[in-house]
Protein backbone atom coordinates (compact mmCIF):
# COMPACT_ATOMS: atom_id res chain seq x y z
CA UNK A 1 0.00 0.00 0.00
CA UNK A 2 1.40 3.33 -1.13
CA UNK A 3 1.17 6.46 1.49
CA UNK A 4 -1.16 8.12 -0.81
CA UNK A 5 -3.89 5.51 -0.45
CA UNK A 6 -2.84 4.94 3.20
CA UNK A 7 -3.43 8.83 3.79
CA UNK A 8 -7.11 8.57 1.84
CA UNK A 9 -7.83 5.76 3.85
CA UNK A 10 -11.29 6.96 5.71
CA UNK A 11 -12.32 5.75 9.09
CA UNK A 12 -15.34 5.47 10.58
CA UNK A 13 -15.03 6.38 13.85
CA UNK A 14 -17.67 6.46 17.17
CA UNK A 15 -18.07 9.38 19.10
CA UNK A 16 -17.98 8.06 22.35
CA UNK A 17 -16.22 4.46 23.23
CA UNK A 18 -19.68 2.35 24.07
CA UNK A 19 -20.44 3.14 20.24
CA UNK A 20 -19.21 -0.23 18.26
CA UNK A 21 -19.27 0.18 14.39
CA UNK A 22 -18.03 -3.19 12.85
CA UNK A 23 -15.24 -3.35 10.37
CA UNK A 24 -17.92 -5.43 8.15
CA UNK A 25 -20.30 -2.99 6.60
CA UNK A 26 -23.33 -5.28 7.01
CA UNK A 27 -22.93 -5.66 10.44
CA UNK A 28 -25.28 -2.68 12.29
CA UNK A 29 -23.51 -0.59 14.72
CA UNK A 30 -24.34 -1.36 18.10
CA UNK A 31 -24.07 0.73 21.46
CA UNK A 32 -22.46 -1.95 24.28
CA UNK A 33 -21.83 -2.22 28.10
CA UNK A 34 -20.17 -3.92 31.01
CA UNK A 35 -21.95 -5.99 33.01
CA UNK A 36 -20.88 -7.15 37.02
CA UNK A 37 -21.06 -10.67 37.54
CA UNK A 38 -21.89 -10.21 41.23
CA UNK A 39 -24.46 -7.67 41.23
CA UNK A 40 -25.82 -7.69 37.79
CA UNK A 41 -25.02 -3.55 37.33
CA UNK A 42 -24.93 -2.57 33.54
CA UNK A 43 -22.11 0.41 33.07
CA UNK A 44 -21.98 1.64 29.18
CA UNK A 45 -18.54 1.33 27.81
CA UNK A 46 -15.73 -1.08 29.61
CA UNK A 47 -14.97 -1.03 33.17
CA UNK A 48 -11.90 -1.60 35.62
CA UNK A 49 -14.44 -2.58 38.58
CA UNK A 50 -17.94 -2.73 39.57
CA UNK A 51 -19.23 1.17 40.57
CA UNK A 52 -21.96 -0.34 42.56
CA UNK A 53 -20.40 -3.30 44.65
CA UNK A 54 -16.82 -2.65 44.18
CA UNK A 55 -16.24 -6.38 42.75
CA UNK A 56 -13.07 -6.43 40.64
CA UNK A 57 -13.59 -9.44 38.93
CA UNK A 58 -13.39 -8.69 34.91
CA UNK A 59 -16.89 -7.70 33.89
CA UNK A 60 -18.92 -9.34 31.28
CA UNK A 61 -19.67 -7.46 27.67
CA UNK A 62 -23.11 -7.02 26.85
CA UNK A 63 -24.50 -6.00 23.62
CA UNK A 64 -27.15 -3.28 24.18
CA UNK A 65 -30.40 -3.29 22.73
CA UNK A 66 -30.72 -0.54 19.70
CA UNK A 67 -34.79 0.07 21.08
CA UNK A 68 -35.41 2.30 24.55
CA UNK A 69 -37.87 3.95 25.98
CA UNK A 70 -37.70 8.08 26.88
CA UNK A 71 -37.64 8.53 30.39
CA UNK A 72 -37.53 12.10 31.09
CA UNK A 73 -35.94 14.87 28.39
CA UNK A 74 -35.04 18.46 28.01
CA UNK A 75 -35.39 20.57 24.89
CA UNK A 76 -32.06 22.51 24.60
CA UNK A 77 -32.44 25.64 22.76
CA UNK A 78 -29.17 27.76 23.92
CA UNK A 79 -26.03 25.48 22.98
CA UNK A 80 -22.84 25.89 22.56
CA UNK A 81 -21.73 27.59 18.74
CA UNK A 82 -22.16 25.89 15.56
CA UNK A 83 -25.02 23.48 16.79
CA UNK A 84 -28.35 23.45 15.60
CA UNK A 85 -31.05 24.34 18.04
CA UNK A 86 -33.47 23.49 19.51
CA UNK A 87 -32.84 19.94 19.82
CA UNK A 88 -34.75 17.23 22.42
CA UNK A 89 -31.89 16.08 24.93
CA UNK A 90 -33.54 12.48 26.23
CA UNK A 91 -32.34 10.05 29.10
CA UNK A 92 -33.37 6.89 27.02
CA UNK A 93 -33.87 3.92 29.56
CA UNK A 94 -32.41 0.54 27.55
CA UNK A 95 -34.06 -2.71 28.82
CA UNK A 96 -30.48 -4.24 30.48
CA UNK A 97 -31.26 -1.70 32.96
CA UNK A 98 -28.76 1.30 31.95
CA UNK A 99 -29.66 4.37 30.20
CA UNK A 100 -28.21 6.48 27.76
CA UNK A 101 -28.35 10.31 26.74
CA UNK A 102 -29.73 10.66 23.36
CA UNK A 103 -31.14 13.32 20.91
CA UNK A 104 -34.46 11.88 20.29
CA UNK A 105 -36.22 12.85 16.41
CA UNK A 106 -39.57 12.52 15.57
CA UNK A 107 -40.57 15.21 18.24
CA UNK A 108 -41.74 18.71 17.83
CA UNK A 109 -39.32 20.40 20.27
CA UNK A 110 -41.38 23.77 20.14
CA UNK A 111 -44.26 21.42 22.20
CA UNK A 112 -42.74 19.61 24.67
CA UNK A 113 -45.27 17.06 26.33
CA UNK A 114 -45.72 15.02 29.22
CA UNK A 115 -47.19 12.52 26.76
CA UNK A 116 -43.25 11.80 25.35
CA UNK A 117 -42.39 9.92 28.91
CA UNK A 118 -42.39 6.31 28.08
CA UNK A 119 -42.24 6.92 24.51
CA UNK A 120 -40.20 3.87 22.80
CA UNK A 121 -37.13 5.03 20.66
CA UNK A 122 -34.62 3.12 18.60
CA UNK A 123 -31.53 3.86 17.64
CA UNK A 124 -29.52 4.63 14.75
CA UNK A 125 -26.24 5.84 13.18
CA UNK A 126 -25.43 8.79 11.41
CA UNK A 127 -22.20 11.20 10.60
CA UNK A 128 -22.47 14.36 11.83
CA UNK A 129 -18.88 16.03 11.09
CA UNK A 130 -15.42 15.00 9.96
CA UNK A 131 -12.32 14.96 12.84
CA UNK A 132 -9.20 17.15 11.72
CA UNK A 133 -7.39 13.69 10.35
CA UNK A 134 -10.54 13.26 7.94
CA UNK A 135 -12.37 10.66 9.35
CA UNK A 136 -16.22 10.57 10.01
CA UNK A 137 -17.14 10.70 13.43
CA UNK A 138 -20.66 8.48 13.63
CA UNK A 139 -22.77 9.25 16.60
CA UNK A 140 -26.12 7.12 17.78
CA UNK A 141 -29.24 9.08 17.80
CA UNK A 142 -32.90 7.96 18.41
CA UNK A 143 -36.06 8.38 16.44
CA UNK A 144 -39.40 7.89 18.07
CA UNK A 145 -41.28 4.65 17.32
CA UNK A 146 -44.87 4.95 16.28
CA UNK B 1 -15.60 17.65 68.26
CA UNK B 2 -15.72 20.63 69.59
CA UNK B 3 -18.31 23.52 68.74
CA UNK B 4 -17.58 25.51 66.40
CA UNK B 5 -18.63 29.40 66.14
CA UNK B 6 -18.93 31.98 63.03
CA UNK B 7 -17.24 35.12 64.57
CA UNK B 8 -16.41 36.95 61.00
CA UNK B 9 -18.50 37.17 57.99
CA UNK B 10 -16.95 39.14 54.87
CA UNK B 11 -18.36 39.26 51.33
CA UNK B 12 -18.36 41.39 48.08
CA UNK B 13 -21.25 42.46 45.72
CA UNK B 14 -21.41 39.31 43.33
CA UNK B 15 -21.13 40.71 39.73
CA UNK B 16 -18.45 41.21 37.19
CA UNK B 17 -15.12 43.08 37.49
CA UNK B 18 -13.41 43.08 34.60
CA UNK B 19 -10.61 45.18 36.26
CA UNK B 20 -9.79 42.79 39.19
CA UNK B 21 -8.18 39.81 39.79
CA UNK B 22 -9.40 36.96 41.55
CA UNK B 23 -6.93 37.26 44.11
CA UNK B 24 -7.99 41.29 44.97
CA UNK B 25 -12.20 39.92 45.22
CA UNK B 26 -11.20 37.22 47.66
CA UNK B 27 -9.19 39.60 49.91
CA UNK B 28 -11.74 42.11 50.13
CA UNK B 29 -14.13 39.78 51.41
CA UNK B 30 -11.30 38.04 53.60
CA UNK B 31 -10.09 41.72 55.16
CA UNK B 32 -14.37 42.28 55.40
CA UNK B 33 -14.33 39.27 57.66
CA UNK B 34 -11.14 39.77 59.40
CA UNK B 35 -12.87 43.17 60.23
CA UNK B 36 -16.43 42.06 61.10
CA UNK B 37 -14.64 39.50 63.80
CA UNK B 38 -12.63 41.81 64.93
CA UNK B 39 -9.07 40.24 64.55
CA UNK B 40 -5.81 40.72 62.11
CA UNK B 41 -4.70 38.02 59.61
CA UNK B 42 -2.04 37.37 62.79
CA UNK B 43 -4.60 35.71 64.77
CA UNK B 44 -5.52 33.39 62.13
CA UNK B 45 -3.76 29.48 62.07
CA UNK B 46 -5.47 27.99 59.23
CA UNK B 47 -6.86 29.01 56.02
CA UNK B 48 -9.14 27.23 53.57
CA UNK B 49 -9.57 28.41 49.91
CA UNK B 50 -12.17 27.58 47.96
CA UNK B 51 -11.46 28.50 43.53
CA UNK B 52 -12.83 26.41 41.24
CA UNK B 53 -11.87 27.42 37.83
CA UNK B 54 -7.90 28.41 38.89
CA UNK B 55 -7.49 25.63 41.39
CA UNK B 56 -4.43 24.67 40.42
CA UNK B 57 -3.12 28.76 41.01
CA UNK B 58 -2.36 28.52 44.60
CA UNK B 59 -5.10 31.24 45.12
CA UNK B 60 -5.34 30.79 48.63
CA UNK B 61 -1.50 31.83 49.52
CA UNK B 62 -1.79 34.66 46.79
CA UNK B 63 -4.18 35.87 48.59
CA UNK B 64 -2.28 35.52 52.02
CA UNK B 65 0.68 37.39 50.60
CA UNK B 66 -1.79 40.08 49.79
CA UNK B 67 -3.54 40.60 53.23
CA UNK B 68 -0.63 39.20 55.38
CA UNK B 69 1.82 36.18 54.62
CA UNK B 70 1.89 34.95 57.93
CA UNK B 71 3.26 31.00 56.65
CA UNK B 72 0.18 29.53 58.58
CA UNK B 73 -0.83 26.47 56.56
CA UNK B 74 -3.10 27.08 53.52
CA UNK B 75 -5.33 24.91 51.63
CA UNK B 76 -6.87 25.13 48.43
CA UNK B 77 -10.17 23.21 47.62
CA UNK B 78 -12.06 22.45 44.46
CA UNK B 79 -14.94 20.70 44.21
CA UNK B 80 -17.76 21.57 41.77
CA UNK B 81 -19.88 24.30 42.39
CA UNK B 82 -19.53 22.73 46.40
CA UNK B 83 -16.38 24.39 46.17
CA UNK B 84 -16.60 27.63 48.53
CA UNK B 85 -18.68 25.36 51.43
CA UNK B 86 -16.12 22.28 50.98
CA UNK B 87 -13.70 25.15 52.31
CA UNK B 88 -15.80 26.32 54.86
CA UNK B 89 -16.32 22.39 55.95
CA UNK B 90 -12.45 22.63 56.13
CA UNK B 91 -11.61 25.48 57.89
CA UNK B 92 -14.75 24.30 60.42
CA UNK B 93 -13.00 20.32 60.84
CA UNK B 94 -9.62 22.09 61.89
CA UNK B 95 -11.17 23.86 64.58
CA UNK B 96 -13.68 20.95 65.47
CA UNK B 97 -10.71 18.55 65.87
CA UNK B 98 -8.87 20.89 68.63
CA UNK B 99 -5.99 21.11 66.47
CA UNK B 100 -6.49 25.21 65.81
CA UNK B 101 -8.54 27.74 67.34
CA UNK B 102 -9.05 30.12 64.26
CA UNK B 103 -9.23 29.36 61.07
CA UNK B 104 -10.55 31.59 58.23
CA UNK B 105 -12.82 30.19 55.02
CA UNK B 106 -12.98 32.09 51.65
CA UNK B 107 -14.41 31.26 48.72
CA UNK B 108 -14.09 33.39 45.22
CA UNK B 109 -14.56 32.78 41.89
CA UNK B 110 -13.93 35.35 38.59
CA UNK B 111 -15.73 33.70 35.54
CA UNK B 112 -16.44 36.91 33.82
CA UNK B 113 -19.09 36.19 30.78
CA UNK B 114 -17.97 32.75 30.01
CA UNK B 115 -21.54 31.56 31.92
CA UNK B 116 -22.49 27.67 32.17
CA UNK B 117 -21.62 27.19 28.69
CA UNK B 118 -18.02 27.95 28.37
CA UNK B 119 -16.77 25.21 30.36
CA UNK B 120 -15.99 21.99 28.39
CA UNK B 121 -13.37 22.69 26.03
CA UNK B 122 -11.78 19.11 25.04
CA UNK B 123 -11.46 17.62 21.44
CA UNK B 124 -14.70 19.12 19.40
CA UNK B 125 -14.44 16.70 16.76
CA UNK B 126 -15.66 13.88 19.63
CA UNK B 127 -17.96 16.35 21.51
CA UNK B 128 -21.32 14.60 21.99
CA UNK B 129 -23.51 17.75 22.56
CA UNK B 130 -26.21 18.62 20.68
CA UNK B 131 -25.98 14.74 18.96
CA UNK B 132 -26.34 12.48 21.49
CA UNK B 133 -28.24 14.21 24.30
CA UNK B 134 -26.72 17.40 26.50
CA UNK B 135 -24.41 17.84 29.25
CA UNK B 136 -24.97 21.18 29.53
CA UNK B 137 -26.45 22.61 32.81
CA UNK B 138 -29.60 24.64 31.67
CA UNK B 139 -30.29 21.10 29.85
CA UNK B 140 -29.13 18.32 32.64
CA UNK B 141 -31.31 21.00 35.56
CA UNK B 142 -34.05 20.81 33.22
CA UNK B 143 -33.95 17.12 32.72
CA UNK B 144 -34.30 16.89 36.53
CA UNK B 145 -37.19 19.21 36.87
CA UNK B 146 -39.02 17.19 34.02
CA UNK B 147 -38.39 14.04 36.09
CA UNK B 148 -40.70 15.52 38.75
CA UNK B 149 -43.39 16.56 36.49
CA UNK B 150 -43.14 13.08 35.21
CA UNK B 151 -43.56 11.43 38.92
CA UNK B 152 -45.96 14.44 39.98
CA UNK B 153 -47.15 16.25 37.01
CA UNK B 154 -45.53 19.44 38.21
CA UNK B 155 -46.11 21.97 35.85
CA UNK B 156 -43.88 25.02 34.16
CA UNK B 157 -45.21 27.31 36.20
CA UNK B 158 -44.55 25.76 39.11
CA UNK B 159 -41.07 26.47 38.47
CA UNK B 160 -41.78 29.83 37.11
CA UNK B 161 -43.34 30.94 40.44
CA UNK B 162 -40.24 29.85 42.09
CA UNK B 163 -38.08 32.45 39.95
CA UNK B 164 -40.71 34.73 40.62
CA UNK B 165 -40.02 34.79 44.36
CA UNK B 166 -36.17 34.74 44.49
CA UNK B 167 -35.97 37.79 42.68
CA UNK B 168 -38.69 39.51 44.74
CA UNK B 169 -36.11 38.60 47.58
CA UNK B 170 -33.38 39.43 45.83
CA UNK B 171 -34.34 43.45 45.34
CA UNK B 172 -33.86 43.46 49.08
CA UNK B 173 -30.06 41.92 49.28
CA UNK B 174 -27.31 44.25 48.40
CA UNK B 175 -24.87 41.85 47.38
CA UNK B 176 -26.91 40.02 44.79
CA UNK B 177 -25.87 40.64 40.78
CA UNK B 178 -29.27 41.92 40.46
CA UNK B 179 -31.96 43.14 42.70
CA UNK B 180 -34.72 42.92 40.01
CA UNK B 181 -38.52 41.66 40.46
CA UNK B 182 -39.75 39.32 37.56
CA UNK B 183 -42.87 38.76 37.31
CA UNK B 184 -44.45 35.22 35.93
CA UNK B 185 -45.57 36.15 33.19
CA UNK B 186 -42.08 38.04 31.91
CA UNK B 187 -40.68 34.50 33.37
CA UNK B 188 -43.05 32.66 31.36
CA UNK B 189 -42.32 34.45 28.42
CA UNK B 190 -38.63 34.76 28.50
CA UNK B 191 -36.19 33.47 25.88
CA UNK B 192 -35.90 29.40 26.37
CA UNK B 193 -32.69 28.37 27.24
CA UNK B 194 -33.20 24.41 28.04
CA UNK B 195 -37.05 23.14 28.61
CA UNK B 196 -38.44 23.65 31.30
CA UNK B 197 -35.78 26.69 32.34
CA UNK B 198 -36.44 30.05 30.39
CA UNK B 199 -33.85 32.94 30.81
CA UNK B 200 -35.00 33.91 34.18
CA UNK B 201 -35.34 30.81 35.43
CA UNK B 202 -30.92 30.18 35.20
CA UNK B 203 -28.74 31.64 38.01
CA UNK B 204 -26.47 34.04 36.17
CA UNK B 205 -22.45 33.57 36.48
CA UNK B 206 -20.13 36.12 37.33
CA UNK B 207 -17.52 37.33 39.86
CA UNK B 208 -17.72 36.92 43.89
CA UNK B 209 -15.89 36.29 47.07
CA UNK B 210 -16.75 35.46 50.59
CA UNK B 211 -15.22 34.82 53.67
CA UNK B 212 -15.61 33.52 57.31
CA UNK B 213 -13.66 33.43 60.13
CA UNK B 214 -14.57 30.15 62.73
CA UNK B 215 -13.48 30.32 66.15
CA UNK B 216 -13.50 27.43 69.19
CA UNK B 217 -16.15 28.33 71.63
CA UNK B 218 -13.37 29.49 73.71
CA UNK B 219 -11.60 32.31 71.88
CA UNK B 220 -15.03 33.12 70.35
CA UNK B 221 -16.06 34.15 73.63
CA UNK B 222 -13.36 36.35 73.72
CA UNK B 223 -14.51 38.30 70.37
CA UNK B 224 -18.41 38.28 70.80
CA UNK B 225 -21.11 38.07 73.24
CA UNK B 226 -23.59 36.66 70.27
CA UNK B 227 -21.44 33.84 69.01
CA UNK B 228 -23.14 32.19 65.72
CA UNK B 229 -22.98 28.34 65.88
CA UNK B 230 -22.29 25.45 63.73
CA UNK B 231 -24.47 23.33 64.21
CA UNK B 232 -24.11 20.32 61.66
CA UNK B 233 -21.63 20.66 58.99
CA UNK B 234 -21.97 17.15 55.73
CA UNK B 235 -20.57 16.10 53.17
CA UNK B 236 -21.64 13.24 50.94
CA UNK B 237 -21.08 12.34 46.95
CA UNK B 238 -22.88 10.14 44.78
CA UNK B 239 -24.23 6.91 45.69
CA UNK B 240 -24.31 3.88 42.72
CA UNK B 241 -27.48 4.31 41.28
CA UNK B 242 -28.47 2.56 37.86
CA UNK B 243 -28.81 5.99 35.68
CA UNK B 244 -26.17 8.10 36.74
CA UNK B 245 -23.78 8.99 35.67
CA UNK B 246 -25.85 9.16 32.06
CA UNK B 247 -28.56 11.74 34.14
CA UNK B 248 -27.02 13.13 37.17
CA UNK B 249 -28.63 12.50 40.46
CA UNK B 250 -29.01 15.48 42.24
CA UNK B 251 -31.56 14.24 44.68
CA UNK B 252 -29.96 11.01 46.43
CA UNK B 253 -26.43 13.02 47.76
CA UNK B 254 -28.92 15.67 49.13
CA UNK B 255 -31.13 13.89 50.85
CA UNK B 256 -27.76 11.42 52.13
CA UNK B 257 -26.36 15.21 53.35
CA UNK B 258 -29.88 16.60 55.20
CA UNK B 259 -30.45 13.03 57.02
CA UNK B 260 -26.61 13.20 58.32
CA UNK B 261 -26.36 17.50 58.69
CA UNK B 262 -30.07 16.73 61.14
CA UNK B 263 -28.85 13.89 62.86
CA UNK B 264 -25.97 16.22 63.84
CA UNK B 265 -28.15 18.62 64.81
CA UNK B 266 -30.37 16.77 66.95
CA UNK B 267 -33.38 18.78 64.76
CA UNK B 268 -35.77 17.92 62.04
CA UNK B 269 -36.59 20.24 59.33
CA UNK B 270 -39.96 21.61 61.06
CA UNK B 271 -37.76 23.44 63.16
CA UNK B 272 -35.71 25.36 61.16
CA UNK B 273 -36.24 29.36 60.82
CA UNK B 274 -34.80 29.43 56.99
CA UNK B 275 -32.98 28.17 54.43
CA UNK B 276 -30.74 28.78 51.92
CA UNK B 277 -30.99 26.09 48.93
CA UNK B 278 -28.48 25.77 45.63
CA UNK B 279 -31.40 27.17 43.11
CA UNK B 280 -29.00 27.13 40.04
CA UNK B 281 -32.33 26.80 38.48
CA UNK B 282 -35.70 27.31 39.23
CA UNK B 283 -36.39 22.93 38.35
CA UNK B 284 -33.13 22.33 41.09
CA UNK B 285 -35.16 24.69 44.11
CA UNK B 286 -38.59 22.88 43.16
CA UNK B 287 -36.88 19.02 43.78
CA UNK B 288 -34.38 20.31 47.21
CA UNK B 289 -38.00 21.08 48.91
CA UNK B 290 -38.87 17.46 48.95
CA UNK B 291 -34.78 16.80 49.50
CA UNK B 292 -34.51 18.71 52.53
CA UNK B 293 -37.49 17.56 53.64
CA UNK B 294 -39.17 20.96 53.94
CA UNK B 295 -42.40 19.47 52.29
CA UNK B 296 -42.65 15.75 51.60
CA UNK B 297 -42.49 13.69 48.48
CA UNK B 298 -44.43 14.90 45.77
CA UNK B 299 -45.55 18.06 47.76
CA UNK B 300 -43.36 20.67 46.40
CA UNK B 301 -46.05 22.23 44.11
CA UNK B 302 -48.65 22.55 46.36
CA UNK B 303 -45.55 24.31 48.62
CA UNK B 304 -44.77 26.83 46.14
CA UNK B 305 -48.57 27.30 45.24
CA UNK B 306 -49.11 28.14 49.35
CA UNK B 307 -46.44 30.63 49.16
CA UNK B 308 -44.79 28.42 51.81
CA UNK B 309 -40.61 29.45 50.71
CA UNK B 310 -41.37 33.41 50.82
CA UNK B 311 -40.67 35.48 53.26
CA UNK B 312 -43.57 35.31 55.74
CA UNK B 313 -44.19 31.78 54.77
CA UNK B 314 -43.95 29.10 56.45
CA UNK B 315 -40.20 28.28 55.76
CA UNK B 316 -38.52 31.14 54.33
CA UNK B 317 -36.28 29.57 51.69
CA UNK B 318 -33.65 31.52 49.78
CA UNK B 319 -34.43 34.98 51.51
CA UNK B 320 -30.86 36.45 49.70
CA UNK B 321 -32.75 36.02 46.75
CA UNK B 322 -31.15 32.89 45.94
CA UNK B 323 -28.95 31.87 42.76
CA UNK B 324 -31.18 33.38 40.57
CA UNK B 325 -30.62 36.71 42.52
CA UNK B 326 -27.09 36.77 43.82
CA UNK B 327 -25.28 35.20 40.48
CA UNK B 328 -23.47 31.86 41.32
CA UNK B 329 -19.56 32.45 40.51
CA UNK B 330 -18.87 28.89 41.81
CA UNK B 331 -16.20 28.98 44.31
CA UNK B 332 -17.95 31.75 46.25
CA UNK B 333 -21.20 30.59 46.35
CA UNK B 334 -20.82 27.78 49.43
CA UNK B 335 -19.36 30.26 51.99
CA UNK B 336 -22.42 32.83 50.56
CA UNK B 337 -24.97 30.84 51.20
CA UNK B 338 -23.67 30.65 54.84
CA UNK B 339 -22.94 33.90 55.02
CA UNK B 340 -26.91 34.66 54.18
CA UNK B 341 -28.23 32.65 57.38
CA UNK B 342 -25.33 34.40 59.43
CA UNK B 343 -26.56 37.87 58.93
CA UNK B 344 -30.32 37.06 59.11
CA UNK B 345 -29.40 35.29 62.87
CA UNK B 346 -27.74 38.11 63.92
CA UNK B 347 -30.65 40.13 62.55
CA UNK B 348 -28.80 42.05 60.11
CA UNK B 349 -30.37 41.22 57.02
CA UNK B 350 -32.10 44.61 56.56
CA UNK B 351 -35.18 44.88 54.61
CA UNK B 352 -34.93 40.83 53.84
CA UNK B 353 -34.44 39.95 57.34
CA UNK B 354 -36.55 37.00 58.36
CA UNK B 355 -37.89 38.10 61.88
CA UNK B 356 -37.25 35.92 64.62
CA UNK B 357 -34.70 33.39 62.88
CA UNK B 358 -33.33 31.17 65.61
CA UNK B 359 -31.54 27.97 62.63
CA UNK B 360 -31.72 27.65 59.11
CA UNK B 361 -29.66 25.30 57.17
CA UNK B 362 -27.38 25.92 53.59
CA UNK B 363 -27.35 23.95 50.84
CA UNK B 364 -25.03 23.53 47.98
CA UNK B 365 -24.43 21.07 45.23
CA UNK B 366 -22.05 20.55 42.44
CA UNK B 367 -22.43 17.78 39.88
CA UNK B 368 -19.98 14.88 39.63
CA UNK B 369 -20.73 14.58 42.81
CA UNK B 370 -20.44 16.78 45.84
CA UNK B 371 -23.61 17.89 48.25
CA UNK B 372 -22.55 19.97 51.66
CA UNK B 373 -25.09 20.90 54.08
CA UNK B 374 -24.23 23.14 57.58
CA UNK B 375 -26.95 23.69 59.96
CA UNK B 376 -26.24 26.74 61.27
CA UNK B 377 -28.01 28.46 64.88
CA UNK B 378 -28.06 31.07 67.46
ZN1 LIG C 1 -21.26 -5.22 41.12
Amino acid sequence: MTQETASEEKKRNPIVPFLRIPEDPKEEPYLWGSKCKACGAVFLGERIACGKCGDTDPLEEVHLSDEGEIYVFSVVHQTVPGLEAPYVAAIIDLPEGVSVRGNVYGLDPENPSPEWFGKKVRMYTEKVRTDREGNDVIAAKFRVLN
Amino acid sequence: MRDVAIVGAGMIKFGRYPDKDVVSLAADAAIGALKDAGISINEVEMVASGNLYQSNAMIGQRIMKEIGATGVPVVNVANACATGSTAFREAYMAVASGMYDVALAIGSEQMGKMGLLGAGGGNRDYSTEGVMGTGLMPGVFGQAGVEHMRKYGTKMEHFAKISVKNHKHGVHNPYAQYQQETPLEDVMNARMIAWPNTLYMCCPTGDGAAAAVLMSAEKAKQHTTKPIWVAASALTSDPWQERNPTMFDVNTLTRNAAKLAYDQAGIGPEELSQVELHDCFATAELIHYENLGLCGDGEAGDFIDRGDPQIGGRIPVNASGGLLSKGHPLGATGVANILEIVWHLRGQAGGRQVENSKVGLAHVIGLGSACTIHIIKK
